[in-house]
């Protein structure tokens, strides 16, 4: 890090599992000089919602646009976008999920960046088994690599009962057998891998076994959404970073008696939203994660 | 024609409870307590136990797949449309406790919640 980010108004900057953490404003956030020594960057956009209407977001039909305008607004265009799931909000109307889903598609389309990557949350997946998001959007779990880092999308939201899997859990194995044990490897998930909070269903049932599997890795930073904020845990040497909603905050975990919204507040429009950018330092195993508003403070 | 609907519905009943696997074999002096879901409701949604004392959960879905879950006593159970679980369930500590629903069941499954409360 240098002056270039002393400068901007860091909420705080900590070493947590190989991640340094920080809050941007615009201008000027996504130039090289932020993360002099990434050897790649890549953005993180989670839970749109796409579809949900209420009072917790009076302007929810312009926050995925203003997101996308803003990611188009960086200055240093990522190498990927990743979309950790909620993409769309549920509803019990195939047809109108496939609406949902559709639109949600035709908007991320403006994106300049067109190396985009998806995957469900339970919000678009768990009432049909995932159905219709493979439609639109293909596999709900998959690799890819880049640039030296081994990507893996886990799927813990089309079994309703927030469970991975044997199948999946086996086909995880199967993958991670082929890795030098020294691989660089960042999993994307939607819930979380560990028990954040089961009182307000904030875990995956079975995602033990897949932080079991990842465990002889010394190498392993998870990135997730579904809580609605960020939040940053080691389980063992592997570290969680959930990310920001694009839709409507959520409370700290236990805060209050019921996980409802955050109220919308006029008098700060989008407060709590952002998505991330994160830098990656491939021989380090460093992740630089600096935290974006929807729209310029 | 009715009677023989009846006794079919009897049938599924019977045979969901057997199948579920959870089945305990129930006391006689055991309190039974039927939960019943709908969405996005638990029915009674305040239960009042006693510490130690045994009692007999029954898990009915009125509509849709759910789950009642109770985290901060590691208990939870299936609740299958058709079907009834039962689980034998003895509270081992005093207090109130959170019961949510942890199968997702559409819009409105985050604001299913209940409450356990347990005295001494």
């Amino acid at each position: 890090m240098n002056d270039g980010i002393n400068r901007r108004n860091f909420l705080k900057l900590a070493g947590l599992g190989g991640a340094v953490f920080a809050s941007g404003l615009y201008p000027g956030i996504g130039t090289a000089a932020d993360s002099p020594m990434a050897d790649f960057f890549f953005v993180q956009l989670s839970d749109t919602h796409w579809g949900f209407e209420g009072a917790p977001n009076p302007d929810a039909k312009l926050t995925l646009k203003k997101a996308v305008a803003a990611v188009n607004g960086l200055e240093q265009q990522p190498d990927f976008i990743m979309f950790t799931g909620d993409l769309t909000h549920t509803t019990d109307d195939g047809q109108e999920r496939r609406r949902r889903l559709a639109e949600f598609r035709e908007i991320v389309a403006g994106l300049k960046n067109q190396n985009v990557r998806f995957m469900p949350g339970e919000h678009d997946a768990s009432l049909d088994s995932g159905a219709a998001y493979k439609e639109f959007f293909g596999r709900t779990h998959y690799t890819f690599d880049h640039k030296g880092v081994h990507f893996i999308v886990i799927d813990n939201v089309s079994d309703p009962a927030a469970r991975i899997g044997e199948e999946q859990l086996q086909w995880l194995a199967a993958d991670l057998k082929q890795l030098p044990r020294d691989a660089r490897i960042v999993v994307f998930t939607h819930r979380p891998l560990f028990d954040l909070y089961p009182q307000w269903d904030w875990a995956t049932r079975d995602g033990a076994d897949a932080v079991n599997l990842l465990m002889p890795f010394p190498n392993v930073t998870v990135f997730y959404g579904h809580i609605h904020q960020e939040h940053h845990h080691m389980t063992g040497h592997i570290a969680h970073h959930s990310a920001k909603s694009l839709i409507f905050p959520l409370p700290v975990a236990g805060s209050q008696p019921k996980r409802t919204p955050l109220a919308w507040n006029p008098a700060e429009p989008y407060k709590g939203l952002g998505f991330r950018r994160v830098g990656a330092e491939v021989k380090q195993a460093k992740y630089a994660i600096i935290e974006l508003p929807v729209q310029k403070a | 024609m009715r009677l023989r609907r009846i006794h079919l519905a009897l049938f599924a009943l019977v045979a969901g409870a057997t199948s579920v696997g959870l089945y305990a074999a129930a006391q006689p002096q055991e309190r039974v307590i039927r939960v019943v879901s709908k969405k996005f409701t638990f029915t009674p949604n305040e239960l009042r136990l006693k510490k130690g004392e045994p009692v007999i959960i029954e898990l009915v879905a009125s509509d849709v797949f759910m789950g009642f879950s109770i985290p901060d006593l590691k208990f939870r159970g299936d609740m299958i449309p058709g079907k009834i679980t039962r689980m034998r369930f003895v509270p081992e500590k005093a207090g109130k406790f959170t019961v949510i629903c942890d199968v997702f069941c559409g819009d409105g499954h985050e604001d299913m919640h209940g409450l356990i409360s347990v005295v001494e």
